[in-house]
């Protein structure tokens, strides 16, 4: 059995106890929620916090509330509620898409939302899915909020704009009209880690042509989560196969794979490609699919 | 004789969970649920790490980081000074007890502890003993290790070139990595029938070094009694009385003073065939401390340091006429067995049964040429339900049988029909030495070809490749070799593969049976107690199946090789009908007739014309242990004794029919149906041998698709976790679809065969052969992931490491 080296474990009683706690034990303390990747990474003693923060209990990170023209996604919400959400699947089906190719049903009991962008493996899905949708992140300190855009969260390999004594407590997406949204994953068996992924979220104008556009990538480099020249490419053109095959061909020229068990570079950045166009596809589809049933207008 | 029965009707339903068969009451062979799954359902298996005593020590490995390194200096003292430390062993404390190096099942060398060098990354340095787990893990860290790095082999095609490092300098005389040249067949004799063939396909292939990786990993608890001088050993193993005398001889306890119990096992695979530096380790600390230790090694041990499996690298040649006649197979092997050749195999043949490569066909000739070599990787080589290298051997033909078929443009599944064994070729001596018992291959291939609609899935598959689709059938055909075996011909480190087994029948009639073979899951509570319900007539869970502690059962030699019911099945059969005789006798006087007048039905004797006068085996069994007056040489009491030794091998087969999809934008492989026709001669238990097909096919489906112990080029290991070592789910395989025909052994008492391989034999080449028709492709090296197989679909990939 591969056991942790020594640490002291507090369970915080609320967002204000856990702030306090993180405070006090500054740079040594860790804040655990579902624990997936973090305990994992104690055991074989890559990860050696001196004091765990456990906010299992604190019940108010954990909603979904649609909140004018944003969904607000408490940081403590599970996965296994962002999949079964019929709010979530309505407007933000690259949500339920990458949901259901998250590890497994254990995982998503227990993981969260706010743990996956947390720990910032350049593999997590959920990354590469608030990057495609822009979301926003509020991150709190004992001075109070601010709000941190996705694309500036993440600063590389686990590491995030969170800082010492601060954590995560809520995910904003907004709400477009004419949009549509999918992920595609390659993966070795469920519940491996991404070979390649990517996540496409599209809106359409009154005229159909793409009016925003968003691609997130996952496990194709340390800075790969967002495909910008891939989206500029889209930006105020009409929907068509070969749009999203350049967009594909794009992304997959901006990002940086590296080869390991799961495949060659070369494999990685033609995925990217592939995915992209993929997700591209299905996510124009289901926007062209709400316009027409006059969902979301 | 061969009878050959049909399964009623198989097809996909049947095969799904919710409309399994119903389960039947036998009193003998039929489908009976495990008597063992109650305790495990509910969780109150017994396992080794369940094991606690009182005053127990934790045991934890200190392991190398390099894979060749020459050890400078080893600092213990911070790591005796920690409080809760009882002992720090290093080889040179084995040293000074002779124990540390020991014997490989291969009769090779295997360190310990390492003094002079590390051989491989993961091996064992040093050993802590401490109060608790944690501490002996916090210790093993406080250790201060000099190494000097030293260039490392790591691809076996470089392990004999001039310049490679020599790994076994200690080895006196040592100046390569050369471990055994073996070869089986005629050379010439194959030569002349590749000279005439009209077509020779020449194809290089590597089985891929995996891992038996079973759920529960390795591990012990060692008691010394310092009193008694005792040794009792609770073990993670297969083969609790090899193992006895093999500490008998290693360590010098005596063996009548060592007790090895084997208790519930989570899994084998081969993976617990051998002895492990931790088992000695924490047998010394228990004898240094005073105090039992329990050594229990991580997942990532596990994988990394203890018997893989595989890692053969195979030249294979086919020869045939333009017809597609096959006249003969050759091959030629590098066979990588890592820093010690642990290998568990009979001592004649070094390449276990590699040499039964020829298959399922009637070839003229066939040679084999295996050479085996040192690198810096983990020992072993043993396992993965491999039954002695035959999954190489299949791997290795039915891939060769396929790359003709690609040769000659031919279906493959006509090709096998054209070229398999016909049924009145039994018993069948084949060009490398082997006789195979019995078989009606033919019917067993159409058998699966009709299940699977074959026909019609060629149809579909012109289809859908014509809309861009790639689909693949992938056929195999496999032949076994399993049962070992004879005393004469089959020992490991000079113990004959001979099982005992003890039959007693208690006064009320229930029984207890005692056998040397240890279940690891294969249900041995429950198909034993079935082969003696057979023979006696007495109801199954009246008989209490014994087995895994060496105190209480007699001598043999395990569980592995699929070898449990070919001979321990077949001992248990034996001693049953030896009771059965004497209860005959016994019958008799309680009859007042002559035995000679009796007839058995099962459950009873009677008097033969006089079906209503006859005495029940309850019945004979009380008045065994009464006071009837006995016939003058038949002793009080019902029980025997007896020791199998198996005439042959045993030689179960089977037909194997795989379809994929293929995306051709990502190389995914989707396992769409997976069709298996076993013939395991007879079949006791027909769900277990449902659950072991079951159990192979997934394993196959796992080693085609997506499990490599793969390294870098430095030696270290890169797949020591499960996030990195794939085991398949119920997500990745499909419902499996199975049929049978039985063709009993004729040599067995009860014409079984043995099951527990042949999926885990037969299914890879079925997956890989699916694979390589769907994407149009020759050959591609297992496993194949998708960046493999995509790089496969343009412009080929070589073999992994």
């Amino acid at each position: 059995m591969q056991v942790p080296a020594s640490f002291d474990y507090r369970r915080a009683e609320s967002v204000d106890d856990a702030l306090a706690l993180l405070e006090r034990y500054g740079d040594g303390a860790r804040v655990i929620a579902g624990g997936h990747s973090l305990l994992p990474m104690m055991k074989l003693r890559l990860a050696r916090p001196e004091y765990l923060v456990d906010i299992n209990d604190l019940t108010e990170l954990d909603y979904l509330r649609l909140d004018g023209d944003r969904l607000r996604i408490g940081a403590l919400t599970r996965h296994r509620k962002l999949l079964e959400s019929e709010v979530v699947e309505h407007f933000f089906p690259i949500f339920t898409d990458a949901e259901r190719v998250i590890a497994d049903p254990p995982v998503r009991n227990r993981g969260t939302i706010g743990g996956s962008l947390c720990q910032a493996d350049p593999s997590e899905d959920l990354s590469a899915v608030c990057s495609a949708l822009a979301a926003e992140v509020v991150i709190r300190g004992r001075g109070g909020e601010r709000v941190v855009p996705v694309h500036e969260f993440y600063r590389g390999p686990y590491e995030t704009a969170v800082g010492v004594g601060e954590m995560l407590v809520e995910v904003r997406i907004p709400v477009r009209h004419r949009a549509g949204s999918a992920y595609e994953k390659v993966e070795r068996k469920a519940g491996d880690w991404a070979v390649a992924a990517a996540g496409a979220a599209l809106a359409l104008a009154q005229d159909g042509r793409i009016e925003v556009a968003g691609i997130g990538l996952a496990a194709v480099g340390a800075d790969a989560v967002h495909a910008r020249a891939a989206e500029e490419l889209l930006r105020g053109r009409e929907p068509s196969e070969e749009l999203f095959a350049e967009a594909g061909r794009r992304a997959g020229d901006d990002c940086e794979p590296v080869a390991d068990n799961r495949g060659t570079a070369e494999y990685k950045r033609h995925l990217a490609a592939e995915l992209t166009s993929r997700a591209l596809r299905r996510a124009a589809a289901r926007a062209a699919a709400g316009v027409e049933a006059g969902a979301g207008v | 004789m061969t009878t050959v029965e049909h399964a009623e009707h198989v097809d996909v339903e049947e095969s799904a969970p919710t409309a399994a068969p119903p389960e039947e009451r036998p009193i003998g062979y039929g489908r009976l649920k495990r008597k063992e799954d109650p305790r495990f359902v509910r969780g109150k298996g017994n396992y080794v790490d369940d094991v606690l005593l009182p005053g127990m020590l934790h045991g934890a490995v200190l392991r190398s980081p390099f894979a060749h390194a020459r050890i400078v200096s080893i600092d213990t003292s911070a790591a005796e000074a920690h409080p809760k430390v009882k002992a720090v062993i290093t080889g040179k404390t084995l040293e000074g007890l002779g124990l540390a190096w020991m014997p490989t099942l291969s009769m090779d060398t295997q360190a310990v502890l390492a003094t002079d060098k590390v051989r491989f990354q993961g091996q064992e340095v040093a050993f802590v003993v401490a109060e608790d787990h944690y501490a002996a893990r916090d210790a093993v860290e406080l250790i201060d290790i000099e190494y000097e790095p030293l260039p490392a082999v790591i691809d076996a095609r470089r392990a004999m070139d001039a310049d490679a490092p020599v790994i076994r300098d200690d080895k006196e005389g040592r100046t390569d990595n050369h471990i055994f040249d073996w070869e089986a067949g005629d050379p010439e004799a194959a030569n002349a029938v590749f000279e005439r063939a009209d077509v020779v396909v020449r194809q290089e292939m590597l089985y891929p070094r995996v891992h038996p990786a079973p759920l529960e990993t390795c591990g012990c608890v060692a008691s010394m009694d310092p009193v008694e001088g005792k040794l009792t050993l609770w073990e993670t193993c297969q083969a609790p009385h090899a193992h006895r005398t093999l500490v008998a001889m290693v360590a010098g306890i005596p063996e009548q003073k060592i007790r090895i119990v084997a208790p519930d096992i989570g899994g084998g695979f081969g993976n617990k065939v051998g002895i492990y530096p931790g088992y000695v380790c924490a047998v010394v600390g228990s004898i240094v401390t005073g105090k039992p230790v329990k050594w229990m090694e991580d997942r990532s041990e596990n994988l990394m340091s203890t018997s893989f499996a595989r890692d053969y690298h195979m030249t294979g040649e086919i020869a045939a006429t333009r017809d597609g006649k096959i006249l003969g197979i050759r091959a030629d092997v590098l066979a990588d067995h890592g820093a010690f050749n642990g290998t568990a195999q009979p001592t004649k043949y070094p390449a276990g049964f590699f040499h039964i490569f020829t298959g399922s066909y009637d070839i003229e000739a066939a040679h084999c040429k295996v050479t085996g070599v040192y690198t810096n990787k983990a020992p072993g080589g043993v396992a993965y339900a491999c039954s002695f290298r035959v999954t190489e051997a299949v791997y290795l033909v039915e891939r060769m049988v396929d790359c003709l078929a690609n040769e000659l443009g031919r279906d493959p599944a006509e090709l096998r029909m054209q070229n398999l064994l016909r049924p009145e070729q039994f018993p069948y001596e084949n060009k490398t030495g082997w006789t195979y018992d019995s078989g009606d291959y033919p019917t067993t291939l159409r058998k699966a070809m009709d299940i699977a609609g074959y026909e019609q899935l060629r149809e579909e598959q012109r289809r859908r490749r014509a809309e861009g689709k790639p689909m693949g059938i992938g056929v195999s055909f496999f032949t076994e070799v399993v049962g070992a075996g004879a005393r004469k011909h089959f020992d490991i480190l000079g113990l004959g593969m001979a099982d005992g087994c003890e039959l007693r029948v208690h006064p009320t009639g229930k029984a207890v049976v005692r056998l040397s073979v240890q279940t690891q899951g294969q249900g041995h509570e429950t198909t034993f107690a079935q082969i003696v319900a057979e023979e006696l007539g007495i109801p199954p869970e009246d008989i209490q199946v014994v087995h895994g502690d060496t105190d209480q059962t007699p001598f043999g030699l395990g569980t592995y090789g699929s070898r449990s019911t070919p001979v321990s099945g077949a001992a248990a059969a034996v001693v049953a009908r030896k009771v059965r005789d004497k209860a005959r006798l016994i019958a008799g006087a309680m009859l007042e007739v002559s035995p000679d007048d009796l007839d058995w039905e099962k459950g009873r004797w009677f008097v033969r014309g006089d079906p209503s006068a006859g005495k029940s085996i309850q019945e004979i069994a009380l008045a065994a242990h009464g006071t009837l007056e006995l016939p003058e040489g038949v002793e009080g009491h019902l029980e025997a004794t007896t020791v199998y030794n198996p005439p042959n091998l045993t030689f179960p087969y089977g037909a194997y029919i795989c379809v994929v999809d293929v995306d051709p934008g990502t190389g995914v492989v989707k396992v769409r149906r997976f069709i298996a026709v076993d013939d395991c001669g007879t079949r006791i238990n027909p769900m277990i041998i449902e659950g072991q097909v079951h159990g192979g096919l997934a394993d196959g489906v796992g080693m085609a698709l997506m499990q490599l112990i793969g390294f870098d080029e430095d030696g270290n290991c890169l797949s020591g976790s499960f996030m990195d070592y794939l085991l398949p789910t119920a997500l990745e395989v499909p419902d499996w679809e199975l049929g049978y025909t039985v063709t009993p052994s004729p040599h067995h008492p009860i014409g079984a065969k043995g099951i527990g391989e042949s999926a885990t034999v037969g299914s890879p080449p079925a997956v890989v052969n699916a694979v390589m028709d769907a994407i149009g492709v020759r050959h591609a090296d297992m496993p194949l992931t998708p960046s493999r197989v995509w790089h496969a679909m343009h412009g080929g990939v070589g073999a992994p490491q």
